[in-house]
């Protein structure tokens, strides 16, 4: 189980990477609308959500990977 | 437990939730009433951007969570649970009762939607302080091995407060009428939320503060530095970490698609008529509170995990067949191939006036160019079990040379705009619309005798009789659904909105105690409220409108079940955080602190 755990941090980094390239993808053309109500939901995506997303996760696969939650 | 003890822990939990409950009826009036409010403060003649923009409010008041769980966590873990939730409890009544009380944006233009906002953002801030000390707090009084059943009553709070919010807003609009309610019954439901706040107030005053922070008063182990403690320690930050990804994360998109995306999709996915949703949402809730109790209480028997992680699993593998028969339900294509036929196929116009005019000139001319005609058509389409469909059909026409053949005043100087539709066979058949006398910018016309119109199929797919017109360039500006379902499709909602506040309640009952249990006295506030707020604001709260998003996406590019793409969002968030959980959280994680 802990083989595991410690592999699977790649795949938390990784996947932190592919939402966003998928969520520049979905969600970039908010940004540049032209109209109030994307560049709000725009801006909640980009500045807010996707760094959680991205920098939350990338720590936690880093923690993964250096053995932190080791039993 | 003695008697003596588990009397002081009941008088805990009912001086608690009863604030709690109240923040969260606050907190959910005004998601419950964002129709109303988006026209009330939202300078926009498109009521769906109105819409999103009450939507986008709302995820403001979610976003802002995280840092009220910072502010007041760390407030909590400095000055003590009992002080901190008091101030929050404040802030909340305060704010909702001063959103009833703002004058709308006709009234004071820009300031009425900024002053929403802002009272918005502190809504946001106090919940966001709020929850983790009401949990830390009855979690501190609770036996060791019982922590999962006592703040399972905090737990029901939340549905409770959404529960009451629709109860309050659904005898409101009981007692006043529609256009009452529309002008200022709305602030109603606002203003009753201070008289709760002062009695919550009065109660939680005349409470002790939880036991193990006071012992680690006294012993000086309090934090000097709570928010350095919590995130600039790798051993801390891991859990917050895990707590998120592997639990939060996922509880909160559950929560979210459970109880508002739910009522979000019956009301403007499946157009079902508002007060029939607010009903039977209102019966599944009262139906699936039990269960946070008693998978609270299940918790401590058998561990918080594999509760939690059952109810995500769940939720990952019906949430598509639960919205697909949810739509088909109410679809009037699946109604009809199901042998519940059309019994009133014509189009009735049922209201007047029906029709205005608006033409670019001043002059009265009836022969002028570029002019432009809103025909705005009411109809009933009544179906053999009994629903009711009705729609609102604006059609704009823009006049031009040939059309104008059309006008005709006759001898009592009436004018009647005449044109021909095809109905549902295909055949042309005449079409009259008397207008007023005089043409002129803004008119609006006395009425319509009568407007023979094609099939009612061809509106409900979108497609304009006039598309085939001879005379004049026209296209369909705006088609309105809005279903009265019979009872028996009700009930039937009833059960599939219930299955998933099911799955809400066993990921939700044990979170509190299965969040406290992972961090240490003196930095739990803390550190138990950012992955909660951070989950359920963030996660949850944005739920509703990035799945919107997806919807009209999908539907806009003509996908045959557009209607089941908003789930990816939390069925993809789900799964992945039932991995997580599933191999990184351990099963003794709740005795680390004892």
């Amino acid at each position: 189980m802990n083989t595991l755990k410690k592999y699977l941090g790649i795949v938390w980094i990784l996947l932190a990477m592919a939402i966003s390239y998928y969520f520049i993808g979905i969600f970039g053309s908010k940004l540049t609308s032209g109209k109030q109500d994307d560049l709000v939901f725009g801006i909640i995506i980009f500045f807010i959500l996707l760094p959680l997303i991205v920098t939350g996760l990338t720590i936690f696969g880093w923690y993964a990977l250096t053995d932190e939650y080791e039993d | 437990m003695s008697e003596k003890s588990t009397k002081g822990i009941w008088k805990i939990i009912t001086a608690s939730s009863l604030g709690t409950m109240i923040e969260w009826y606050d907190f959910y009036i005004f998601g419950s009433l964002a129709v109303v409010l988006s026209t009330k403060f939202f300078p926009t003649d498109n009521p769906t951007a109105a819409f999103l923009s009450t939507l986008a409010t709302f995820a403001a008041g979610f976003v802002v969570r995280p840092f009220g769980a910072l502010f007041f966590g760390r407030l909590g873990d400095l000055i003590g649970r009992k002080y901190t939730f008091m101030v929050t409890l404040l802030i909340m009544g305060g704010a909702t009762f001063l959103i009833g009380c703002i004058p709308s944006y006709q009234t004071i233009g820009y300031l009425a939607p900024l002053l929403v906002l802002l009272l918005r953002l502190l809504q946001g801030l106090a919940l966001g302080g709020e929850y983790g000390g009401a949990a830390t707090y009855v979690a501190e009084h609770a036996p060791k091995n019982q922590k999962g059943y006592w703040t399972s009553w905090i737990q029901i709070t939340a549905t409770a407060g959404l529960f009451l919010s629709l109860l309050v807003i659904l005898l409101t609009k009981g007692l006043l009428s529609k256009e009452a309610f529309e002008e200022w019954g709305w602030r109603v439901p606002f203003w009753i939320s201070i008289f709760m706040v002062i009695i919550s107030y009065v109660i939680r005053k005349n409470m002790d503060e939880s036991p193990a922070f006071a012992k680690a008063k006294t012993e000086g182990k309090t934090s000097l530095n709570p928010l350095k403690e919590s995130f600039n320690n790798r051993l801390n930050l891991k859990f917050i970490l895990l707590a998120l990804f592997g639990a939060t994360m996922g509880q909160g998109v559950v929560w979210y698609t459970g109880q508002f995306y739910a009522m979000s999709f019956m009301k403007t996915v499946q157009n079902i008529d508002s007060s029939q949703v607010d009903t039977l949402l209102v019966i599944a809730l009262l139906l699936g509170t039990p269960f946070f109790v008693l998978f609270g209480w299940l918790s401590d028997k058998i561990g918080r995990k594999a509760i939690m992680m059952t109810g995500l699993l769940l939720a990952v593998f019906l949430y598509r067949p639960i919205y697909r028969e949810m739509y088909l339900l109410t679809d009037a294509k699946t109604m009809k191939e199901s042998g519940n036929s059309l019994v009133s196929d014509g189009c009735k116009v049922i209201d007047s006036p029906v029709a205005s005019i608006l033409t670019e000139s001043d002059k009265a001319d009836p022969s002028i160019k570029n002019s432009k005609v809103f025909i705005v058509t009411k109809m009933d389409s009544l179906f053999s079990s009994g629903a009711i469909f009705h729609y609102t059909k604006t059609d704009t026409l823009f006049l031009d040379k040939a059309l104008a053949f059309d006008l005709n005043i006759n001898a009592k100087k009436e004018v009647w705009l005449k044109y021909d539709a095809k109905n549902s066979n295909g055949d042309f058949i005449h079409t009259s619309v008397k207008l007023k006398n005089s043409l002129k910018a803004g008119d609006t016309p006395a009425g319509v005798d009568t407007i023979h119109c094609g099939s009612l199929r061809q509106f409900a797919d979108g497609k304009s009789i006039h598309k085939s017109h001879e005379f004049g360039k026209s296209k369909i500006a705006n088609l309105i659904v809005t279903k009265n379902i019979t009872s028996n499709v009700k009930w039937y909602l009833v059960f599939l909105v219930f299955i998933q506040v099911l799955f809400v309640t066993m990921v939700y009952g044990p979170i509190a105690a299965f969040l406290v249990e992972m961090f240490p006295v003196k930095i739990r506030y803390t550190s138990m409220s950012l992955p909660y707020h951070v989950g359920n604001g963030i996660f949850g709260g944005l739920l509703p409108a990035i799945s919107t998003y997806f919807v009209t996406t999908a539907k806009n590019v003509g996908n045959p079940e557009f209607y089941l793409e908003g789930l990816w969002d939390p069925i993809g968030i789900a799964a992945v955080c039932f991995i997580i959980g599933m191999i990184y959280i351990d099963r003794k994680i709740n005795t680390l602190h004892d």
